[in-house]
């Protein structure tokens, strides 16, 4: 199990910032180890956002975002209290969903 | 707007000399390095090793299933707030001085009932290894920020302590002759395009040691103070700093103890 995301969300005018911090070794696959052999590449692939449960943001990452990638985002409207929900995809289809609540 | 003009006033005046060109260079890189960890500064994945060092921090573990709350880091067991800004310091219990990561190792030897071979163990992580030790600082270093920094020469030892991370700092030694002091005595010294501080200053000590434990980009790993030594160690050819030695609490002491007024601001981030 991926370790979870930090995620903040927070009213700005009439938008809502969202800022997410995810853990992943975000490999290339053009490293090579100790031994000279390739090492695999190991990414997130794709990353979607919603907001209550309607979707605000979709993305689709290569090997060239850092490890531990940040994210950071606005969309128009969105309340206090309201939900925000982040999903990732890895290229071994691993999965990691995390929700924060808007302030 | 200050920071330009100032800078087009140093261009101006040392624009037809290759030295002051390099100079201007120089301090242009530093800006450019300022503005670089300003802008890391927002979402710094320490707070991944944060989050990942509370959870541990209250799972049972180790042959005995104990967590570490109660694990006594100077304030009394169990508190974590604070506690950080006040080490290294003198403990009865141990009868020496600790710094944090050797008071981890101890709670998990006398909690946990992990060996003490087992709690030193893989503590600077690495992309395929993630290092416990690491996350543990990056929580409880994590509980002091804001907290100003307070470690008291009470004790003896804890005097003596300072006293030996004083010369080890000022020692020549090694295949070099560095001391710590050669790179950290002087203002305006630098290893590549990196500026150091000036760690016999007040103002540079601090800067320095309220910095530390810090995610370092480059290695994408969260690094604690006692990593910082040993790669100092290494850089100046010196044999191997063991990890929580009473050398390295020596000198650790030395450094807090000279960064003692200035406000704790880690975990940070770095290059």
């Amino acid at each position: 199990m991926p370790d979870p995301m930090k995620i903040r969300a927070s009213v700005v005018g009439d938008s809502t910032e969202v800022k997410v911090l995810m853990s992943h070794e975000m490999e290339t696959g053009q490293r090579k180890d100790a031994q000279g052999k390739t090492i695999p590449a190991w990414h997130i692939q794709s990353v979607a956002a919603t907001w209550n449960g309607k979707t605000v943001l979709t993305a689709e990452w290569g090997p060239a975002v850092s490890k531990n990638p940040f994210l950071s985002f606005k969309f128009k409207g969105g309340a206090k209290g309201d939900k925000v929900q982040i999903t990732w995809t890895d290229n071994r289809g691993e999965k990691r969903t995390d929700e924060a609540v808007i302030a | 707007m200050r920071v330009v003009k100032r800078r087009a006033a140093q261009a101006a005046a040392c624009a037809l000399t290759l030295g002051a060109a390099i100079v201007f260079a120089q301090s242009n890189t530093v800006d450019e390095i300022a503005k670089y960890r300003a802008a890391l500064q927002d979402g710094n994945p320490a707070e991944l090793w944060e989050a990942r060092g509370e959870d541990l921090w209250k799972q049972k573990r180790g042959p005995k299933n104990a967590s570490l709350e109660a694990c006594d880091l100077g304030l009394g067991p169990g508190v974590v707030k604070g506690a950080y800004a006040e080490l290294p310091r003198y403990f009865a219990d141990a009868d020496r001085v600790m710094d944090l990561e050797s008071r981890l190792v101890w709670c998990m030897v006398t909690l946990q009932g992990v060996s003490e071979a087992d709690a030193k163990r893989g503590v600077f992580g690495s992309p395929d290894r993630k290092s416990d030790m690491e996350a543990y600082v990056a929580y409880v270093t994590s509980q002091s920020r804001g907290v100003k920094m307070n470690v008291a020469l009470r004790h003896p030892k804890e005097e003596e302590a300072y006293r030996l991370g004083e010369k080890m700092f000022y020692f020549r030694g090694g295949t070099h002759d560095f001391a710590c002091a050669t790179c950290h005595g002087e203002d305006g010294k630098r290893i590549r395009l990196q500026d150091l501080p000036n760690l016999t200053t007040k103002d540079g000590a601090q800067k320095a040691y309220t910095t530390w434990p810090a995610y370092r980009v480059s290695q994408g790993e969260l690094r604690s103070f006692q990593w910082r030594l040993n790669d100092c160690f290494r850089q100046q050819r010196f044999p191997e700093l063991v990890f929580a030695s009473d050398a390295s609490v020596a000198l650790t002491m030395f450094l807090a103890h000279n960064a003692n007024g200035a406000a704790f601001d880690a975990p940070a981030i770095k290059r």
